[in-house]
């Protein structure tokens, strides 16, 4: 008992002092990163333009020849991402939606083993993790590090293999698991089979990043090269240790399963998330960041607290009471990297209100970037035991999990992917009401989604914790904010496909007038 | 930051620091040669019941992990005392679970024991509690015109019975009421049984 309590402090001493050493290492000027090196997103001429032009009506965007050299090699591999991650997001959100349908009208389809809520939810998760944002997380990442390194992509070909056996896995996968075969713990109920062919097929997306990152033509690396190049190393040892079959059992298994799927959370949607934000965000306002030293403390405070928060969601459970305490106390210390994370991105965004006018992929990775705020603090809230309590069990944590999966990372990414299409593909996009009608729909719908699980879920929890009413309570009084949730779901829903087809028809070959064109890419 | 290599050194070394404080400190803590006494390993039937309530995802909203009585009234639910790691020996994958849309399992066979109960309820779950929203698993029964010998037909109310003929369990419908059956973690918690006791009132811990 007490080796482990020393365990516990020496854990968060030691991520104190490391984050106190980088703070006296920054204001010494030791590691030094100056507003200088946050233009390394800019090219000569782009700063103080702002990079819009996605649309036939606003201002055609500054295109510069040496960029389009680097975009033309990225483009094909970045699209096929693209196609494939947008079909797994429409597919994702109907089961999505079918699972929260179920869940108050549970004599709808049920004549079915494979249409069953457990394996509808597992095929939701699934999808929509593996599917959509871990692949268009690499999308972006494939877009991105080129451009921050000004070199084209190297061994574009490789992400195409990589894609196909991803997509493969990803299919087989939710066969598998709507036909119940399943590894059955939560995040990771793909077979480990396939979660090899995940594995084979993230190497091949890794070779041609770091290989692009080692043949840079910048000394520096900006932020959003962090985020992504620790995400692509992160990731794939998490899911390899995590699915290694026959080893794990028991309780300890339910530890490496929460380790896991929390940093699934923290060391790869987020860092897909923050390092896309931290791209577009001065990239389309054609400003760097506020202050370019605090997005260090925001990047190595996340390593340091959000690796060890996992426990969190084993409180109150069969494990050592020092894990789970040490879990709840590094969730409250994230308020330290996401407040760094905050400063920089929403004052660059509210210096430059006007930019959102201009640029509509800006409106959702601005309101993704402030999700990622609401959520982070949310999350650490919710870890304090006297919260987490009545929280723990309930739908409020599902309310949560989308807030962070949804509202920060998921329209962050459609924000990058309307960014994107354009340059790559030399066009705009014919419609740019159906983009602001997307916008509406899912910022609206998801409203819905989180206000009614939220206030729902922490009366269930209420309801449970009082001994005096009957478990039956906890279950009526949820269902209207079930139903609440299949209506925001809904509008989500019909959101992705409107932008499915924002996708398509920008993709598709069009007979456009030439005038409506704009600079084509090489 | 300019350079690749100690990026990622220092990456996977805080990865690497924080798998050794989440997963294999607490696995050595927890690690026991023997299961508790009281805790049997499951039957070649229950293992199998328990294969199903897996691949059905049943997980996803029940939990097997009583709660402390300083934290939650779980206890006078019936919901058995609080669990200790020692519990889970023979559980793999685990089945913690993060959702109660339905109530606690993990001592469930102790109480509701009646076999015959569980498979009207899985059969039909509203044909017990109209308010339940737990989803009905037909396709683990079979309609027959006429029982067999060794059939174990369900119990239903009427307005649940088909029209004609009667509602049979199949295999795995019997398997998994048996797992359900075998959730039974009422012998008492071994004296140095592991679990979270930081709900407990301070100076009463040891
Ligand atoms: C959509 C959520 C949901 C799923 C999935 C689900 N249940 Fe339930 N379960 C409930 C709810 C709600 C109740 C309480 C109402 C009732 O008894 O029907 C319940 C009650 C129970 C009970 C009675 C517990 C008690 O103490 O009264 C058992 C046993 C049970 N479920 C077993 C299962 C099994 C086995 C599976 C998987 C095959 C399963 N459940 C899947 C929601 C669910
Ligand atoms: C692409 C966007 C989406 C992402 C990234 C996403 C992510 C997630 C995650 C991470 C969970 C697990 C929550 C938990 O275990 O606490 C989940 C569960 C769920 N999601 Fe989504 N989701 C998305 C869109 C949707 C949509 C459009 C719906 C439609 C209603 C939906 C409905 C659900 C339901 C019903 C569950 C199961 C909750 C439960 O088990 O009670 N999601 N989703």
């Amino acid at each position: 008992m007490v080796t482990m309590g020393l365990l516990l402090a020496l854990s968060f001493v030691v991520s104190l002092l490391a984050l106190a050493f980088l703070i006296w290492a920054i204001s010494n000027k030791q590691v030094a990163p100056d507003q200088h090196d946050a233009r390394v997103i800019f090219e000569p001429g782009d700063e103080g333009h702002v990079d819009s032009g996605e649309t036939a009506t606003s201002r055609p965007y500054h295109f510069d020849t040496v960029r389009s050299g680097i975009d033309a090699v990225s483009t094909r591999p970045v699209a096929v991402l693209l196609i494939a991650a947008t079909v797994w997001l429409v597919i994702g959100s109907v089961f999505g939606l079918v699972a929260s349908l179920k869940l108050h009208w549970p004599d709808w389809l049920s004549d079915h083993a494979a249409l069953t809520f457990g394996r509808v939810r597992t095929l939701h998760l699934n999808l929509v993790i593996y599917g959509w944002l871990s692949q268009v997380g690499i999308a972006a990442m494939i877009w991105v590090l080129p451009r921050i390194f000004h070199t084209p992509l190297r061994a574009p070909r490789l992400p195409l293999i990589g894609a196909a056996l991803w997509n493969a896995a990803v299919l087989l996968g939710a066969i598998a698991i709507a036909n119940g075969w399943t590894d059955g713990e939560e995040w990771l109920e793909i077979p480990w089979q396939l979660d090899l062919v995940l594995a084979l097929a993230g190497v091949f997306f890794m070779v041609p990043l770091i290989k692009t990152t080692l043949a840079r033509q910048v000394h520096h690396i900006y932020v959003t090269g962090w985020y992504f190049l620790a995400g692509i190393l992160w990731f794939p040892c998490l899911f390899v240790i995590a699915n290694l079959p026959y080893v794990h059992s028991g309780v300890e298994e339910a530890t490496v399963n929460w380790w896991f799927a929390h940093n699934v959370l923290g060391l790869w949607l987020t860092p897909i998330g923050v390092g896309t934000a931290y791209y577009f965000i001065p990239k389309i306002i054609g400003k760097p960041v506020f202050s370019y030293a605090v997005s260090l403390i925001g990047f190595w405070g996340l390593a340091l607290f959000y690796s060890q928060v996992g426990i969190h969601h084993l409180i109150g459970g069969p494990v050592p009471t020092w894990v789970a305490t040490l879990s709840v106390v590094h969730s409250v210390m994230m308020f330290i990297p996401v407040i760094a994370v905050a400063i920089n991105q929403h004052i660059t965004v509210g210096q430059n209100l006007w930019a959102l006018k201009e640029s509509l992929p800006l409106r959702f990775i601005a309101f993704g970037a402030l999700m990622y705020t609401m959520a982070s603090f949310q999350g650490s809230i919710e870890a304090l035991r006297s919260v987490n309590s009545v929280t723990h069990f309930t739908h409020y944590t599902v309310g949560h999990a989308h807030l962070g999966a949804y509202a920060f990372v998921t329209i962050t990414m459609f924000g990058a992917v309307y960014h994107m299409l354009p340059r790559m593909t030399g066009r705009v996009f014919r419609w740019p009401a159906l983009i602001n009608a997307h916008f509406w729909l899912v910022v609206i719908g998801f409203a819905i989604y989180f206000f009614g699980l939220s206030i729902g879920g922490w009366l269930q929890g209420l309801a449970m914790l009082d001994g005096t009413r009957p478990f039956s309570e906890s279950v009526i009084l949820t269902k209207p904010y079930l139903e609440a949730r299949s209506v925001g779901g809904a509008l989500m829903t019909l959101g992705h496909l409107v932008f499915a087809f924002n996708v398509a028809s920008i993709l598709l070959p069009q007979r456009v007038p030439e005038s409506v064109r704009t600079v084509p890419a090489e | 930051m300019n350079n690749y290599l100690p990026l990622s050194i220092i990456s996977l070394g805080i990865l690497a620091f924080a798998t050794l404080m989440l997963v294999i400190a607490p696995g050595i803590e927890m690690a026991r040669p023997e299961p508790p006494a009281g805790l049997r390993p499951y039957t070649a039937e229950e293992q199998r019941g328990r294969d199903v309530y897996v691949s059905m995802g049943c997980l996803y909203c029940h939990s097997q992990q009583p709660r402390a009585p300083e934290q939650a009234p779980d206890g006078e639910r019936g919901w058995g005392r609080p669990s200790v790691s020692a519990d889970y020996f023979y559980d793999s994958p685990h089945q913690l679970g993060t959702m109660r849309t339905g109530p606690d399992l993990l001592n469930v066979g102790a109480r509701l024991p009646s076999e015959s109960w569980h498979l009207t309820h899985l059969y039909q779950p509203r044909a017990i509690f109209d308010w339940s929203i737990m989803p009905a698993y037909p396709f683990l029964f079979e309609v027959k015109a006429k029982a067999e010998e060794g059939d174990v037909v369900v119990a239903l109310p009427p307005g649940f019975a088909p029209a004609e003929g009667v509602v049979v369990a199949s295999q795995e419908a019997l398997d998994l009421t048996a797992y359900l059956l075998s959730l039974d973690r009422t012998y008492p918690a071994p004296e140095d049984g592991i679990r979270d006791d930081g709900y407990r009132p301070r100076g009463d811990a040891e």
